[in-house]
């Protein structure tokens, strides 16, 4: 597992009380992780906090799944 | 120095760990005062709940601002368990997002007017009315939570500004009702804090970076700062401070430019 992979699982785990076996690359953070709408949102900021990062709301909204915040930090974080 | 011992003050608009309520029940907290919670609705009640018990709370009670019954059997329901009241906090606001973004007069309407003006202003009133009857005969205090786009123009803020403004006037005039009745009103002006709040306001990043560039200590404030001047607030240090607007906004409010280039 990458080292970004690593941090946003965590981050994950962290902010919807998911537990790491349950957390998978493919795992939406609604459909099977139980978020919510708000959850969601603090989801977004704890990774701009972790990253060091902004994630402009349009492309926060294309974020559903741990594969996909694993793809915008590789491709948007130096 | 716990100077809150003894104080029960309810706090509503806790809602995760990065609501300025939750800075400003930490520091309550610290100084000793007991807290209660309210949630909006049902589906945060969990959420609520957990947060509050890292304040040793399990008092945490439905009330959503925008019902007068919700309001009055809160008080109902707190007298319940406490025998009186000496502080709340009102950090509550709201408006549809989309009045948050862009032109100020192509974004409103009759509609989400009334919400802002209701939700974020007529709300403490209302608190206030049927809160200080448990707060008589205790210096008690009531204090809400308003920002710099009250008094002047910022992209975006739009009619939150207007409503904030009138929340402004809202805190003065409860101040000149409730203090013959010995209950003091008011406000901390916050700079910018990245909460699940201001994540509806378009372009925020962008606010909290111009505010880190120009406020007189070039930074931006914390929730725990801001809990610290609330806990002051609410306290009997601060007797003789009633229908103030505070700033902890690291000097914003008093800058044009904090620098040119």
């Amino acid at each position: 597992m990458s080292d970004i992979e690593q941090r946003v699982k965590k981050i994950v785990c962290e902010q919807l009380g998911a537990n790491e076996a349950d957390v998978k690359n493919a795992s939406s953070f609604v459909d099977d992780l139980g978020a919510d709408s708000l959850d969601t949102v603090e989801l977004v900021m704890a990774l701009e906090e972790e990253f060091d990062c902004e994630i402009p709301d349009e492309e926060a909204e294309k974020i559903t799944t741990v594969q996909q915040a694993i793809d915008y930090v590789n491709a948007n974080v130096k | 120095m716990a100077f809150l011992a003894g104080k029960k003050i309810l706090i509503a608009g806790l809602l995760s760990n990065r609501s300025i309520a939750y800075g400003i029940a930490a520091a309550m907290k610290r100084e000793g005062a007991e807290l209660a919670f309210t949630y909006q609705v049902d589906k945060h009640e969990k959420r609520v709940r957990d947060l509050a018990a890292d304040f040793d709370s399990t008092l945490v009670l439905p009330c959503d601002v925008a019902e007068d019954a919700q309001i009055e059997q809160l008080f109902i329901d707190l007298a319940k368990h406490w025998d009186g009241l000496d502080g709340v906090v009102h950090s509550v606001a709201f408006v549809p997002k989309v009045a948050l973004d862009g032109d100020y007069l192509d974004n409103i309407n009759r509609e989400y007017f009334r919400i802002a003006h209701d939700i974020s202003s007529y709300s403490f009133s209302a608190m206030a009315k049927a809160a200080y009857p448990m707060m008589q005969g205790r210096n008690g205090s009531l204090l809400t939570l308003s920002y710099l786009g009250a008094e002047r123009t910022m992209p975006n803020y739009n009619v939150m500004g207007v409503a904030k403004a009138s929340l402004e006037a809202n805190v003065r005039y409860l101040a000149q009702s409730l203090g013959p009745r010995g209950i003091r009103v008011n406000a901390v002006s916050a700079g910018p804090i990245k909460t699940l709040a201001a994540s509806g306001i378009a372009d925020f990043d962008k606010m909290i970076g111009f505010n880190e560039k120009h406020a007189a200590l070039r930074r931006n404030v914390t929730i725990d700062e801001v809990g610290n001047a609330a806990a002051f607030l609410c306290s009997d240090l601060a007797s003789g401070i009633t229908g103030e607007i505070t700033y902890v906004d690291g000097g914003m409010n008093i800058t044009a430019a904090g620098q040119i280039d």
